[in-house]
């Protein structure tokens, strides 16, 4: 599989995901830079985590005018699956890709530690409902907001991803690292082939950094290509 | 001529922020503050002229993110 994953100024999990991707999981991984103009030969892309612009007016929400931002738009809207993490998910909300949009966290902290989300739509880039992951955070403005009626559409129409939750997979307060509305830490699109989320898989998918759990959801991108192309040929 | 743009929370967005804003003034004795709100201020040069159209499109397109915040504008 051909990945791509977007460079901005100010992005620095870039390096996190190039490495999983093209070191760990073997797959033809390579960066894109922002100014370029074009995704074509990318099965899937990357919007990584960081400070794109240095969060300069609300964070992600310069990065619309970088010269790559019209082709991700199209390749998203075309069904390519897109995997925002953290920075890139505040990306993907300000584009308006994603609906909802990421504040300010509710105790102003910035959160870096391990947290447990539990997968609520199996899809693209998650594995079946039900499953708990242990993943990092790193982020001060992950509190996901939307307003009531934006979420019970995205509840309707399957659109949450992922929800903190303890160790079992119980949703409550306490385990809600940021404020998030209905503890959400990851939505998709409409169309699921787009996901944002505050946690760092990429962070998290080799024995080295002693922690695999995030590799389930490049597997599950793996699966879905491969059922894809199956169909396809 | 300039513009001064007001980017601000919308009301049912909460604003930890302003929050501690509250409570400190509460600690240095200002118990009268019911509510904080903290927002920002863009001030923006542009010819003389300029319809207001283009900076209220400026303000949707980039100056504000309309799910979370409102905004509002004065020309001088």
């Amino acid at each position: 599989m051909r990945v791509g994953v977007i460079q901005y100024p100010g992005s620095n999990a870039d390096y996190d995901a190039l490495h999983v991707l093209r070191d760990v999981l073997r797959w033809d991984a390579r960066y894109v830079f922002h100014k370029e103009q074009s995704l074509a030969g990318c099965d899937a892309v990357v919007v990584p985590g960081g400070f794109s612009y240095g969060d300069y007016l609300r964070p992600g929400a310069i990065a619309r005018v970088s010269p790559i931002t019209a082709a991700l738009i199209e390749f998203a809207q075309s069904g390519g699956p897109v995997l925002g993490i953290c920075n890139g998910f505040q990306i993907l909300t300000e584009l308006g890709l994603l609906p909802g949009a990421l504040t300010r966290n509710r105790h102003l902290r910035f959160e870096c530690r391990d947290v447990f989300v539990r997968c609520e739509q199996a899809g693209v880039f998650t594995p079946s409902a039900g499953t708990v992951l242990r993943l990092p955070i790193a982020h001060a403005d992950g509190r996901f907001v939307v307003d009531e009626r934006g979420l019970s559409e995205l509840e309707d129409r399957g659109q949450i991803a992922l929800r903190y939750c303890d160790a079992q997979g119980g949703v409550r307060d306490v385990d809600n690292p940021n404020g998030s509305v209905s503890n959400i830490a990851g939505i998709y699109n409409e169309a699921k082939n787009v996901l944002g989320l505050m946690p760092h898989p990429e962070r998290a998918s080799e024995a080295l950094v002693g922690n695999e759990d995030g590799r389930v959801m490049f597997a599950a991108l793996a699966a879905a290509w491969s059922a894809s192309s199956e169909g396809a040929s | 001529m300039k513009v001064e743009v007001y980017v601000t929370l919308k009301r049912e967005v909460l604003d930890p922020q302003g929050d501690a804003v509250k409570r400190s003034l509460h600690e240095l004795g200002h118990k009268g503050v019911t509510s904080a709100r903290v927002g920002k201020y863009i001030e923006l040069e542009v010819a003389d002229g300029t319809d207001p159209a283009a900076i209220r499109a400026m303000c949707e397109q980039l100056l504000a993110n309309g799910v979370i915040e409102d905004f509002r504008f004065e020309l001088s």
